[in-house]
């Protein structure tokens, strides 16, 4: 069992390769394509155009395409994705330091949603069209239609700015607080291994607002295919068979029906999260967060290479781990799900 | 010490910070009491060293809090009673005294003995020449910095003895001095750098992106790149009155709402660099007091491109120049914070200051009559370009001219352009037809601003105005003292040229503006525009 389950692991890793290799070549190009000079940007308030050239020449921007690919190739191989110009950090650093941010508040995001939309998808399926299903979905169409900048600043405002019971957002942690030892680099649970239960609760206060904020967007597609999945299976014949043998409520609804339904809703968690990794741009602005999406935009807009193919990069390579750890989530959940698929 | 007291623009009046007495006491967050300031930025901070190249604006701060230079800006309090920095007056720094050669071709510098770093080796002529050295060398932005006062040659940097520095002038200006005042030639701890340079990296780049090797007013305790910047007193700092507070903690937050409501809440002492708009509902709101300070040589212009064929007759940027919606601009874009730059009486200029109101004002008859002359009278089209980096107040300013312009003929799209693509196309391609920008001089003298932005190919002149009689002007004024006769003549008819050519129809003054708790005392306004935390005391 767990052999083949390496297999797949392996042959799926090897699929991959091309994919990146893809992307490596398109970012590259695409990034080349974008319309703003790098060097006029970043010589700075008083440059012209001498000192204009120097800093293209200091950034290896006056040699052809084809050699400017083939120094990003060679450092790639040695793991460096090179110096980022907004930020003034290797790409690589400001990746390790904003994607466990991301992660943390995307994380948190899931857990809220899972924890409101699976259980409101259930009830919708099982009461359809009670005033339960019209709940959900007036939850879930709000939630998807507020604009999450939104959703975030109005918050903010009701418990922040008026009630005052929300902390400043101002970030992970508040001023007071410093980040705990780097261990998963979600300060949550580092704080938790250091035994630090004052950090824990000021990063998880912090976390609160923004993880509603971005959590609230990802309702809808969960609770929409938790509810039409469970529909699906409850009309199956072995939920008649398994409610005419006497088996209690429960056990037919969360045993039997819900492990039946449970498929599409993973792949459709792994879509909204990967979703929400990179696109949570405003949120991350509203709250201070320093995340990898607002980096990802800063980059953009500043024509910054180094950081955007990093950035896109990592994205993939982290979409490729998504992947495969939703399609082992599959054979763990079906054991139908085998070798082939 | 020298005074000029020529230069007093506009920027001697500052706007109104409130003085509402009933603002309330807000509590005090538990961060305030051991003497720690809390300051939120928009913008990120990416380097410590103002010389690298790509290196930001809101970090230049480093180089202002952190080291020191030879001389520097004294201080003086504006009529509403804010501080700013005072171009008129320049003071020692690291220099006890200097003096200048009875030729007027070299200046000597007196260090003051009991200068030391920040860990603890002294300042020496050495130290000095390093770093002026360096930012002659490294190219880019800090060494056309030094270039505009004079000094481009390591050669011209003598170490005389170990306290005794000289610099050797290439010509008599009047910019050396004040050049010397602004964050770019900051005195390095030459030793320690020099420990962490190589072959490759001759100047410590790398080591003094990250690091702080100067004698200035606070050391770095802390930071976090794309997060914050914590500075830790230096009690040793000889360069000025020691700071009133411990620590100063500068947080980015991107989000101008959650700027606002942190400030408004009192979760932090200062907003620094807010948008007219919050400026003038926080100073409504009396949560918070607000200053705003008028950038000195400064103006928001809209710029006319000399290469698109309309253009070329001067009657078209005249009928431009009177079809501008100015007081309505001002009002929606400005929120009317700032100074007017528009109805001037007339066209011969009668003082000598910069920036001064131009000699146009809004008038659509006059607009359609000189347009009528021209081989235009049909009207065109033209794209209006804006940077959407400074969409707050260039999007309401270019819809407000779309619609005038409109009412004389002229079609136009408003065409966005993100930052980087931005300075591109409009500073060194130079090829946005009509397009709105802005431009501020750090030395305030007219005939810095008119060098930056009027003489053919230089950077900030975005509309290739190309006149060899201007060009003269501001060659022969650049260097001149401000009490010579002939200046303020020379000075005016660039006026007048710069008013009946009309490459840049000038908007209005722009205004820095910061808001912060009553508590928080000793904010300075500086030309750099960045944050200057060196006099920060909190009121208990």
């Amino acid at each position: 069992m767990s052999g083949s389950r390496l297999a797949i692991v392996g042959h799926r890793l090897l699929q991959a390769v091309p994919s990146i290799i893809g992307i490596i070549v398109v970012t590259f190009l695409l990034t080349r394509a974008l319309p703003g000079d790098p060097a006029a940007y970043f010589a700075g308030p008083a440059a012209n155009e001498e000192s204009i050239a120097q800093i293209r020449a200091q950034l290896g921007l006056d040699k052809s395409l084809p050699e400017q690919f083939w120094v990003y190739v060679v450092d790639l191989v040695d793991g460096d994705l090179g110096t980022s110009l907004t930020t003034g950090q290797e790409v690589t650093d400001d990746i390790l330091r904003r994607l466990p941010a991301s992660l943390e508040l995307t994380l948190a995001a899931l857990i809220f949603s899972i924890g409101v939309a699976l259980p409101l998808g259930i009830m919708a399926a099982l009461r359809e069209n009670s005033w339960i299903d019209h709940l959900c979905r007036v939850v879930v169409t709000a939630g998807v239609s507020l604009p999450t900048f939104f959703t975030g600043l109005f918050l903010l405002y009701i418990f922040y700015y008026l009630l005052g019971l929300a902390p400043a957002p101002l970030g992970r942690l508040n001023i007071l607080y410093l980040s705990p030892e780097p261990v998963t680099g979600l300060y949550t649970i580092d704080a938790l291994i250091a035994g630090d239960f004052d950090t824990f609760w000021a990063s998880f206060t912090q976390l609160i607002l923004p993880s509603i904020t971005l959590g609230l967007f990802s309702l809808a597609p969960v609770a929409r295919m938790t509810r039409a999945a469970m529909l699906q299976v409850l009309g199956g014949e072995f939920v008649r068979t398994a409610r005419a043998a006497g088996l209690s409520r429960r056990t037919v609804v969360i045993t039997y029906a819900l492990r039946n339904a449970i498929l599409p809703v993973i792949t459709t968690l792994g879509m909204v999260f990967s979703f929400m990794l990179g696109a949570n741009v405003l949120v991350e602005k509203v709250f201070a967060w320093p995340g990898i999406g607002s980096y990802a935009i800063e980059a953009l807009i500043a024509s910054d290479y180094a950081a955007v193919q990093g950035f896109v990069l990592t994205m993939a390579i982290l979409f490729v781990i998504l992947n495969l750890f939703i399609d082992i989530i599959y054979t763990l959940v079906d054991p139908r799900v085998g070798i082939d698929s | 010490m020298k005074r000029r007291d020529f230069v007093k623009g506009a920027g001697g009046a500052a706007l109104g910070a409130s003085a509402l007495s009933f603002l309330k006491v807000l509590p005090a967050e538990a961060a305030g009491k051991d003497g720690t300031a809390v300051v939120v930025i928009g913008d990120t901070i990416n380097s410590l060293d103002i010389h690298r190249s790509g290196t930001s604006r809101p970090s230049y701060q480093v180089a202002v809090n952190c080291y020191d230079r030879l001389v520097a800006f004294d201080t003086k309090t504006l009529a509403d009673g804010s501080l700013s920095y005072d171009y008129s007056k320049v003071r020692p720094e690291l220099a006890e005294s200097w003096t200048v050669a009875p030729d007027g071709m070299s200046i000597t510098f007196k260090l003051k003995p009991n200068a030391k770093f920040q860990d603890g080796t002294q300042v020496t002529a050495d130290d000095v020449k390093w770093s002026l050295d360096r930012a002659v060398s490294v190219g880019g932005f800090p060494t056309v910095q030094m270039k505009a006062g004079s000094l481009e040659k390591p050669e011209q940097f003598v170490v005389v003895d170990k306290l005794t520095f000289r610099i050797d002038l290439l010509r008599k200006s009047k910019l050396t001095i004040p050049d010397l005042a602004v964050p770019v030639p900051f005195v390095i701890n030459s030793t320690l750098a020099k420990k962490h340079a190589t072959e490759k990296d001759p100047w410590a780049r790398e080591y003094l992106h990250r690091n702080i090797a100067g004698s200035g007013a606070y050391k770095v305790a802390r930071w976090n790149p794309g997060q914050q910047l914590v500075y830790e007193r230096n009690d040793n700092w000889v360069g000025g009155k020691l700071p009133g507070v411990k620590r100063v903690i500068v947080r980015e937050v991107p989000s101008l709402s959650t700027r606002r409501a942190l400030i408004e809440r009192g979760d932090i002492h200062m907003s620094y660099q807010i948008p007219g708009k919050d400026a003038k509902e926080i100073k409504a709101g009396g949560k918070a007091k607000v200053i705003g300070t008028p950038v000195e040589n400064a103006i928001n212009v809209l710029g006319v491109n000399f290469k698109f064929e309309p253009f070329k007759d001067p009657k078209v940027r005249q009928a431009i120049a009177f079809a501008v919606p100015y007081e309505e601009i001002f009002q929606t874009a400005a929120y009317g914070r700032g100074v007017r730059m528009w109805g001037g009486k007339s066209m011969t200029p009668e003082t000598p200051v910069w920036p001064q109101p131009f000699p146009y004002t809004t008038d659509y008859d006059k607009a359609k009559d000189l347009l009528s002359q021209t081989a235009f009278k049909d009207g065109f089209k033209v794209p209006i370009s804006i940077n959407m980096g400074l969409a707050d107040w260039q999007e309401p300013t270019a819809l407000l001219l779309q619609e005038s312009l409109t009412k004389i003929g002229i079609e136009t799209n408003i065409e966005k352009i993100p930052g980087a693509g931005y300075r591109t196309a409009a500073l060194v391609e130079k090829r946005l037809a009509l397009h709105i920008d802005t431009f501020g001089g750090w030395l305030n003298y007219p005939c810095y601003y008119f060098f930056w932005a009027y003489m053919k190919g230089h950077l900030f002149n975005s509309s290739n105005y190309d006149n060899p009689a201007v060009d003269q002007l501001v060659n022969e004024s650049l260097h001149m003292e401000t009490t010579n006769p002939e200046y303020a003549k020379k000075v005016m008819k660039m006026f007048e040229y710069a008013w009946a050519d009309l490459p840049r129809i000038a908007l209005w003054q722009p205004v820095l503006e910061v808001a912060h708790k009553e508590e928080l005392e000793g904010y300075e306004y500086h030309f750099h525009r960045v944050l200057d935390a060196r006099k920060f005391s909190l009121k208990t």
